[in-house]
């Protein structure tokens, strides 16, 4: 089964949501996502990636002003029974007066399909989803996962024009998640299906997007690919969101960054861009530092305590002149004890600079 | 393990209660079944007094099927959309609604036909037919509905549900029909029921809206009670417990099954 023939782009052109109560759920939004795209909405609670969703769905309308395009298609005002959505439910939503076949084959029922296509396209889907000795079990005995299956299978049957995901992970343990995960993406991909998908999890939000939209209070904070959103991250928050970041505010000396007796060499993009004196702040990801010999480093630390996580040991260093303890992951097989004295190196091109200079505290 | 003093205390009084109940049941079928109560079980049993009530009493038996139905069936009717509108819509007007149903619970019946009577009284065929008897039933009756519905509407997450019917294309009646009613299955079930059983065993309200020709059967049996020999009027308790008891025991199945949701 090959979705591509059906699937469009879509395009939200000033699309606001106040609920009732008079909440800005979403401040104007314009968003447009390729056909055949994945589009992940990432984003705290409450930060409107839901509310996103329910509006392409059809579930809740915008506000007067704003259009919502199914390709050269106005949905705007129609309802999610006439938009061919395929949607998959955090809560799956199966219906538990229903087997697993009847479940799947829903959409063709609703439609009024023949009995023979029915079986035909429900047994295509039992075999893509590995279903087939599920068929007529009911909901209430099924796991977690195969349910989320059994939800997928129901929502691309009908081989709507996108699909939309609401957190559709959330449910399962850890491990569970990232296998479905990476099913997930390879059966989306394989479809060629316009898809939207909500998670609060930025591992999941970068293993599964073409593109990730990360919210922040009713805005798009910033879009791009992982590598954009995770590298060049435009705003603090963004920065912080994704993955975890070290703080380091200090003055231009020279070529450097200086705060207490620590200096921070900078990237020449940087330093000739700012005057000396000027106050700036420098982030770096733990897994870009390295810890170095005490006596011959710029940046010296104190380890205040270290976790072995397999793969690597994360340091957490006091540094003077740094507020927050400096995460620091370590990749050689070494053992920090509390107390021992390191020093710290960041290689230029690996520190993270916000552009929008000119700013008190950011160059 | 031993079982201590307080056990069988406590087994003891659990049974006295019981016998307390059951006794007079027992005692009230036994007369129903014996020549001549007075006399005893030694005066022979026999299906005569049956056979007399059902020869002077079957048209208030059906009487009070028919209307059990209709009570029923107009519950179905209008207490199953109005549960799901409760559930649905969180706005005063529920709230008002909601509260306006719970009413006739604590009303007596009395005070309910007295209200139907003042107001309708006065429409002559209307007063004079089972319809008004029906009317009284369904304003008692109702409320029970609902609330049985509405409880097991609240215990699922419908909304949710209805959201994914809908966007597989399912439409408002599809939904309703497909998703809504089959997931309120034991809800309806037992509103049924207890519908079936409330309107066939009810006096109060009945007695006051009945007339000569439209009797139920409790109206008779208290008809019979004044006027018949014990005998008769326990043959008839006899027929009334034959046609209740199957339905509360199917009620009380019903209510230990577990609900299995997913």
């Amino acid at each position: 089964m090959k979705n591509t023939a059906t699937s469009v782009a879509i395009t939200l052109k000033q699309v606001q949501k106040t609920f009732s109560d008079g909440t800005l759920a979403l401040k104007p939004l314009d968003l447009h996502i390729e056909k055949g795209e994945i589009l992940v909405l990432l984003g705290p609670s409450g930060c409107g990636k839901t509310t996103t969703l329910r509006l392409i769905a059809g579930l809740e309308f915008c506000d007067q002003g704003g259009q919502i395009l199914f390709g050269e298609r106005n949905v705007t005002n129609i309802a999610i029974e006439q938009r061919r959505v395929g949607m998959v439910f955090q809560s799956y939503a199966l219906f538990p007066n229903m087997n697993v076949s009847e479940n799947i084959a829903y959409g063709l029922r609703v439609r009024g399909e023949s009995k023979e296509l029915k079986q035909k396209k429900v047994q295509e889907m039992l075999e893509l989803f590995d279903l087939e000795s599920y068929a007529h079990r009911g909901i209430d005995q099924l796991s977690g996962g195969q349910r989320q299956r059994v939800a997928l299978a129901r929502a691309i049957i009908t081989e709507p024009e996108v699909l939309l995901l609401d957190e559709p992970l959330s449910a399962l343990d850890a491990l569970l998640k990232k296998r479905l995960r990476t099913d997930i993406n390879a059966l989306l991909k394989r479809l060629g299906i316009t898809a939207v998908y909500v998670t609060h999890d930025q591992e999941e939000a970068m293993a599964m997007g073409d593109r990730i939209a990360i919210l922040d209070r009713g805005e798009i904070a910033q879009i791009g690919t992982a590598e954009e959103v995770y590298l060049s991250p435009n705003s603090e928050f963004v920065a912080n969101f994704i993955g975890q970041m070290n703080h380091f505010d200090g003055l231009l000396n020279g070529q450097a960054l200086s705060f207490s007796s620590n200096f921070i060499p900078l990237p020449e993009a940087l330093f000739s861009s700012c005057k000396e004196g000027d106050r700036l702040r420098c982030m770096a990801r733990p897994e870009d530092m390295r810890l170095t010999t005490f006596e011959d480093a710029t940046l010296k630390g104190a380890v205040s305590h270290s976790v072995f996580l397999g793969d690597r040991t994360r340091v957490l260093l006091s540094v003077e002149g740094v507020k927050e303890l400096v995460h620091v992951d370590c990749f050689e097989r070494k053992r920090y004890s509390m107390g021992d004295r390191v020093g710290l190196v960041i290689p230029p091109s690996c520190l993270v600079l916000l552009p929008n200079s000119g700013s008190e505290e950011v160059c | 393990m031993k079982k201590g003093m307080y056990f069988y205390l406590q087994l003891a009084f659990t049974l006295l209660v019981c016998a307390f109940l059951i006794v007079p049941i027992f005692m009230s079928i036994t007369a129903g079944l014996t020549n001549n109560y007075f006399v005893g079980v030694k005066s022979g049993l026999t299906l005569r007094w049956v056979e007399q009530v059902w020869r002077m009493y079957a048209d208030t038996i059906w009487l009070t099927m028919g209307i059990a139905l209709v009570t029923t069936l107009v519950n179905l009717c209008i207490g199953v959309p109005c549960a799901y509108y409760l559930a649905r819509t969180r706005s005063k007007l529920s709230a008002f609604l909601d509260e306006c149903l719970t009413l006739p619970i604590a009303i007596p019946g009395m005070a309910i036909a007295l209200g139907l009577i003042s107001v309708y009284g006065g429409i002559s065929e209307f007063r004079m037919s089972w319809l008004f008897i029906l009317v009284g039933h369904v304003i008692f009756t109702l409320p029970f509905m609902v609330k049985s519905v509405l409880a097991v509407l609240q215990s699922i997450n419908f909304r949710v549900l209805e959201e994914g019917a809908a966007s597989l294309g399912a439409s408002f009646w599809q939904r309703f029909f497909h998703v809504i009613v089959p997931n309120c299955k034991t809800g309806i079930v037992s509103g049924v029921l207890m519908t079936l059983t409330l309107s066939a065993g009810e006096f109060n309200l009945t007695w006051m809206l009945h007339t000569p020709l439209t009797k139920t059967l409790p109206v008779g049996l208290a008809d019979s009670y004044a006027s018949m020999r014990l005998e008769v009027s326990s043959a008839y308790t006899l027929i009334f417990l034959g046609m209740i008891l199957p339905l509360l025991i199917a009620a009380q199945w019903l209510n230990r099954k577990p609900k299995r949701m997913a």
